[in-house]
């Protein structure tokens, strides 16, 4: 074996990503003040109840959480597609997968994380309780991976398409549909005091499926690309 | 037999819009989709045939 | 025996696919004709008044025909895009997608149709029920596919990159059907459900398995007819195209 082992290399595609994204802090806090702004406009938009806030909050924050994802989703692979790292990276000793595998890691790290990290506060603003908040935040760590894996196979297949921007979000939106009903669902169970234990196993059931096929369909996606 | 008049057969017991809009808008579409395929193919075939004759007109040029 | 694959693999050139469907072509409109004026007869003059809905459930006979062929088109689909991405033969992402805009014809025509039977039965055009909801998430992956391949230039990556695309969305259909038949069930949810009703009768299941063939056939030609327009564009720099007997005429 001359390359380095895939642990090491999956932790330095992470490291370097994080590294890169730290250089340009812009490109993350956008995504999470597009989140703030988003999740704010709706008691704007629907009056200020309480109790319809109160109903409306965890589809809100969810949806809101979808867009920010897709919107970040652009960077995953395309500046290593401008500057030709990509194509360094599907030459490597190291399979294409885990080096896909850490970008998706790092992708979730700057964006599914702080989002799962910023929703109790906006969830006060639409008066969620303690528990509640708990089970959003929940549902968001295990639901937001899911979403950066769907992505990055909807990022890699429009790169360097003509519209890759739009044309990612009608990719990749009605495949978030199961992440949305069940993220959602989770928080509205608990709400309801239902329980969301069985919400919160399916989507990490998803996580599981999305985390086998995700990165080795990405994989199969980059190399159409690099063609 | 359902009808006793074509008059009862195009009101469809008062269902008339919900029925003839389905059929209707299926009726039409499956007209024109296959009238689109087929102008597509002729479509192609015309710049086929432009794109030949082009060629053949640069050959004669270079054998005369 | 060894003589029948090679066959098969003969049949998936583009230059001997060309002529055969163009063949095939008038027998599978002949047949759509055939299936659509038997299912319309039973339909229509056939199948009783229903108890319940009155002559309103007439639209059923287009309603889950649409329904069907949108869901197997997409199988379909899914599977000449993996046979071009393991084989690498020309013809499947063709046939991909010339099948594409037929599917979500027919996505679309069972959405209207839900929405035109859900008006007198529920009094509102749309309700967000299991069906109706997971064929609109059908309809929106058909536009994806679609709109993925014409936003790129080169027809080889435009295959494979559909490919990917409807395998990725295969996968995911049955889970978003089951993810949105749960969110229906525990918002208890309308549901538009037009083959449970009890007074299903033997005539109404003829009817609708004859408008259903007649749909698959008319899917088979209408897609068929579009490959080979596919074909001609794609093969436009290949000898054979310009020895066409409508090329040289």
């Amino acid at each position: 074996m001359d390359g380095p082992s895939l642990p090491a290399a999956l932790g330095a595609v992470i490291r370097r990503d994080l590294l890169l994204a730290m250089r340009r802090k812009s490109d993350v806090l956008t995504t999470l003040f597009f989140f703030i702004i988003v999740v704010s406009l709706f008691p704007l938009g629907v009056g200020p109840e309480m109790a319809m806030l109160r109903q409306i909050a965890p589809g809100v924050l969810w949806v809101a959480a979808l867009l920010a994802t897709m919107l970040s989703l652009n960077r995953l692979f395309a500046a290593d597609h401008a500057d030709g790292t990509l194509e360094q990276m599907a030459l490597s000793a190291v399979p294409l997968g885990v080096l896909v595998t850490g970008k998706v890691i790092a992708h979730w790290l700057l964006s599914g994380l702080p989002l799962a990290l910023l929703a109790p506060v906006l969830g006060l603003q639409f008066d969620l309780a303690a528990g509640s908040l708990a089970v959003l935040v929940v549902s968001l760590l295990i639901g937001t991976p899911v979403l950066s894996l769907i992505g990055a196979v909807g990022a890699a297949l429009t790169l360097g398409v003509r519209g890759g921007g739009v044309l990612v979000s009608l990719l990749v939106l009605p495949l978030y549909v199961p992440v949305l009903i069940f993220g959602a669902g989770a928080v509205e169970a608990d709400l309801t005091g239902l329980g969301a234990t069985a919400h919160l196993s399916l989507l990490a059931a998803f996580l599981a499926l999305a985390a086998f096929f995700g990165p080795w369909a990405t994989t199969v996606a980059l190399r159409i690309a690099l063609e | 037999m359902n009808w006793g008049s074509a008059s009862e057969f195009f009101a469809m017991g008062g269902h008339a819009l919900y029925v003839w809009g389905s059929y209707g808008a299926c009726a039409l579409l499956m007209a024109v989709e296959p009238i689109l395929a087929r102008k597509r193919r002729s479509q192609a075939l015309i710049e086929l045939k432009r794109e030949l004759r082009a060629n053949q007109d640069s050959q004669d040029e270079t054998t005369s | 025996m060894n003589n029948r694959i090679i066959n098969w693999f003969k049949f998936a050139s583009p230059q001997t696919f060309y002529p055969l469907a163009g063949k095939m072509i008038p027998w599978f409109w002949a047949l759509t004709a055939l299936f659509g004026i038997a299912g319309l007869y039973i339909g229509f003059f056939v199948a009783p008044t229903d108890a319940q809905q009155g002559e309103g459930y007439r639209i059923i006979f287009i309603h889950v025909p649409a329904s069907w062929m949108s869901m197997f088109i997409y199988l379909v689909m899914a599977f000449w895009a993996a046979l071009g991405l393991g084989f690498n033969t020309r013809l499947s992402g063709m046939m991909a997608s010339a099948l594409a805009p037929t599917g979500a014809l027919m996505a679309f025509l069972s959405l209207w149709t839900g929405a035109l039977w859900g008006k007198p039965m529920w009094g509102t055009w749309w309700v967000w029920d299991a069906r109706l909801t997971s064929e609109l998430i059908l309809f929106f992956l058909y536009i994806g596919f679609i709109a993925l391949q014409s936003a790129i230039d080169d027809p080889r990556r435009a295959d494979k990159a559909g490919a990917v695309l409807a395998l990725v969305g295969v996968v995911n259909i049955p889970i978003i059907y089951f993810s949105v038949k749960w969110w229906n069930t525990l918002h208890q949810g309308a549901s538009v459900s037009l083959t449970r009703s009890p007074s299903m009768a033997q005539t109404m299941l003829w009817g609708m398995l004859l408008m259903a063939l007649a749909f698959w056939m008319y899917s088979i030609a209408v897609s068929l007819a579009r490959v080979r327009a596919i074909i001609l564009e794609r093969e436009r720099h290949a000898g054979w195209v310009a020895d066409l007997e409508e090329v040289r005429s």
